[in-house]
């Protein structure tokens, strides 16, 4: 049973769970601050509304589908030592493609997904050239090029009479056509699964963000070239050294992660629900996918669960509305990744206390520890 | 000329925000602290600086409402305001006219509305008020810039007591630098939405700076223009923290340490430097000088604070960056992406700018400039890039 406890993953898990715990306990503690007649009415709707009905579980699926894509690209860069903050941008390129594929050019949804994916790899691969040739910070080039991406879209679709809301029949002008006037046949198929839940937002979406996510965890865990850009990722001049191109490597990296992110974008716009609007804002969505990352751990199966959980609490935070603000949420999302920095602490916090009730040669501790 | 006047003007306005907040990265980077927090520490330091203005001015409000229904009084207030106005020496004609007020007296030139505004308080003409609110009128009448340089350091220090929360988890807890602060910028925002409408009422999400705050003065000539267009406390402040930073990072022991926590924590520490203090002191720079920027920000994107700083703390970091983590090059590059961004809003108004007429929303075109020369210069400038070493990296005593 100690053994069991001493593992790796099932240490991180648990410092996972503390982490959330705190999490939660801090926004309980908010609510009862802000009003406390209401607290535990705003937290039960919270931690129960996902549950409480199919349809809003449907709303979670729903939610959870783009988190997910957008959480398996950070992930994905973070395992190769990079930081992908430019999933805003891919994010956004994904479904500029995908409408266009859609609304332009009248093509089924699975076409569409593909040219998201492209739109995204070359919206991540420009980050990935700067870094490898001109030994440009990848954050920083990502964080111009959310905003480049952002108004390239928004002045290219401007220029698109046909994409716009108003060429099929709606008023409004400042967004894409809504895909069940437009082209009913880009929408993502709902195999069924509205009509079992009851909610108009469930999408065959999710099952393939978890079959994406399956698809990176064999990347990076069963093939050569994960163990590569892994490599890569721990010591850039170490794997050189063993003959990996690192330069490929990096932009191959960046490359994979941007068209996670692009996918997450059609599988958004490509649900029907949602019509893509003309603001000078960035994307929240692919900010949203870091957490998503941190909580699981960059781990892609992991990535599954946080992407669940973290689209569960907004959910219900929405049934806390009006009487409280739903940004409570963010507070313990924000609250929850914090704690979660403190992850390495934590597991040898849980070490040590597990070692004292139990003797273990002092040689393999260390060298757990410097697994971890 | 006036056109041009505006246009530095305004560049001036939107560099202020990102110097500030570039030498706060700074400081932090060249303590060895990956700061990216800037963002959400900009948002807590403007959050709490317009509390801070929004309640005095509350005060400043209730006396300043009753003041200014006395100075439309045409009955006996406005008698005593015109004895009082000969009194002193105004040259008011026998046959009053169109003078019927106070406000027209003001406005007329024959008295100043400072002038009216202390007779009227001395002599108990405007009743119905605390004293406390009395005080406070008083003060922001007499000193509005007194109240602004309160408002910064309010703006300040909230910014580095959130900045604690970064020091704390990335050199106390060796956490990963980068996740505690996104988690920090995360927080800020939703923690400004939560705050504000728990103190202005559900769904009012604005915090409205009061106008007082602005330094006033002839805008005639080109000069006068390009400084009073738009002044605020916070551009002198940012002109002197430039210059204290430079000195304090090149000129003073305190900068020699906490560069050297920056390159190699671990020489620094094997000749008797204490690196945790150092680390600290540098986030501690960026949390005041990252605050005031979000307060610089807020006054001038100039529509009240929003629980949101529009990516500025980011663009920040790409100024550092650009400016190669030294304090002249960041006054630099902070002028041009500025520059830049006000030419993007202006382009309609200059004569030799192209006007694409024959494209929608060519404005589109414009905002991506700024960005795009970034990684032109990022580009150019990118082999000379010199990151200090040591950052990102917590400080382990054990590791040499």
């Amino acid at each position: 049973m100690r053994e069991f406890f001493k593992k790796r993953g099932v240490l991180s898990c648990i410092s996972s769970l503390v982490a959330i715990a705190a999490g939660l306990l801090l926004g309980l503690a908010l609510l009862f601050g802000f009003n406390a007649d209401k607290a535990m009415y705003g937290f039960r709707n919270m931690m129960l509304t996902g549950i409480t009905s199919l349809e809003k579980l449907g709303k979670v699926f729903y939610t959870a589908a783009p988190l997910l894509m957008t959480g398996l690209s950070v992930g994905f860069a973070f395992k190769t030592g990079l930081f992908n903050i430019g999933a805003s941008g891919q994010f956004t390129m994904g479904a500029f493609f995908a409408l266009v594929g859609a609304i332009q050019f009248q093509l089924p949804w699975w076409v569409c997904m593909l040219l998201a994916i492209a739109g995204g790899a070359l919206w991540g691969a420009i980050p990935g050239i700067f870094k490898a040739y001109f030994n440009v910070n990848e954050v920083i080039s990502a964080i111009m090029f959310n905003w480049i991406g952002l108004f390239v879209v928004n002045l290219t679709l401007s220029n698109m009479p046909v994409m716009l809301a108003n060429n099929w029949g709606e008023i409004t002008k400042d967004r894409t056509a809504k895909l069940i006037n437009a082209n009913a046949g880009a929408i993502l198929p709902k195999m069924g699964m509205d009509k079992l839940m009851g909610s108009s937002y469930v999408n065959c979406g999710i099952l393939i963000a978890v079959l994406f996510a399956v698809a990176v965890w064999i990347i990076l865990s069963k093939t050569t070239v994960g163990y590569e850009l892994k490599a890569c990722g721990y010591n850039r001049d170490a794997s050189q050294y063993a003959g990996i191109n690192a330069k490929r490597n990096i932009i191959l990296a960046m490359t994979i992660s941007g068209a996670l992110a692009g996918l997450g974008g059609s599988i958004y716009f490509l649900s029907g629900s949602t019509q893509y609007t003309l603001l000078k804002v960035l994307q929240s969505m692919g900010f949203n996918g870091i957490p998503v990352a941190l909580l699981g751990a960059s781990h892609p199966l992991a990535t599954i669960f946080s992407a669940l959980f973290i689209s569960y609490l907004q959910v219900g935070g929405d049934a806390m509305q009006p009487e409280f603000a739903k940004e409570i949420i963010d507070i313990i999302i924000a609250a929850i990744i914090y704690m979660s920095a403190f992850a390495l602490l934590m597991q040898q916090g849980i070490r040590k206390l597990l070692t004292k009730k139990h003797d273990v040669p002092k040689a393999s501790l260390e060298k757990e520890a410097d697994k971890a | 000329m006036i056109l041009l006047a505006d246009i530095l003007s305004a560049t001036i306005l939107f560099a202020v925000p990102l110097l500030l907040v570039a030498l706060g990265g700074m400081f932090s980077e060249r303590s060895g602290v990956i700061n990216i927090a800037l963002e959400g520490i900009m948002v807590v330091g403007a959050l709490m600086s317009c509390l801070f203005l929004s309640a005095v001015n509350a005060r400043y409000d209730t006396v300043n409402g009753l003041v200014n229904t006395a100075m439309r009084d045409r009955g006996e207030i406005f008698q005593r305001m015109v004895e009082y106005a000969r009194g002193i020496g105004a040259d008011l004609p026998q046959e009053l006219g169109k003078i019927s007020s106070t406000t027209h007296l003001v406005n007329q030139g024959f008295l100043t509305r400072a002038q009216a505004v202390s007779y009227l308080l001395d002599n108990g003409l405007v009743t119905g008020f605390a004293d406390a609110d009395m005080r406070m009128f008083r003060l922001i009448n007499d000193y509005p810039q007194l109240m602004m340089l309160a408002a910064v350091m309010v703006a300040g220090i909230s910014g580095m007591v959130y900045s604690l929360l970064l020091a704390f988890a990335s050199i106390h807890l060796k956490a990963d630098q980068t996740i505690g602060g996104t988690a920090l910028n995360m927080l800020a925002p939703a923690f400004a939405v939560v705050l504000t409408w728990a103190i202005q009422g559900q769904g009012n999400t604005t915090i409205l700076i009061p106008n007082w705050i602005r330094i006033t003065g002839e805008t005639d000539s080109f000069f006068g223009r390009l400084i009073f267009k738009s002044c605020y406390l916070t551009t002198p402040i940012a002109l002197c923290l430039l210059a204290v930073a430079a000195v304090v990072l090149y000129k003073t022991r305190l900068g020699l340490r906490l560069r050297a926590c920056g390159e190699h924590p671990q020489a620094a520490a094997s000749v008797g430097v204490n690196v945790y203090k150092m680390r600290y002191t540098g986030v501690l720079f960026s949390g005041f000088l990252g605050g005031v920027g979000g307060l610089a920000f807020t006054v001038a994107a100039g529509s009240g604070f929003q629980s949101s700083v529009a990516g500025y703390g980011f663009l920040a970091l790409a100024v550092m960056i650009f400016g190669n983590w030294k304090p002249l090059n960041i006054f630099f590059a902070s002028l041009f992406f500025a520059l830049f961004k006000v030419i993007g809003s202006y382009a309609g108004t200059i004569s030799f700018l192209p006007k694409f007429e024959n494209i929608a929303s060519s404005d589109y075109i414009y905002l991506m400039v700024p960005y795009i020369v970034t990684m032109i210069v990022l580009v150019l400038t990118g082999k000379k890039s010199r990151a200090p070493k040591a950052e990102g990296i917590p400080y382990d005593k054990g590791q040499r």
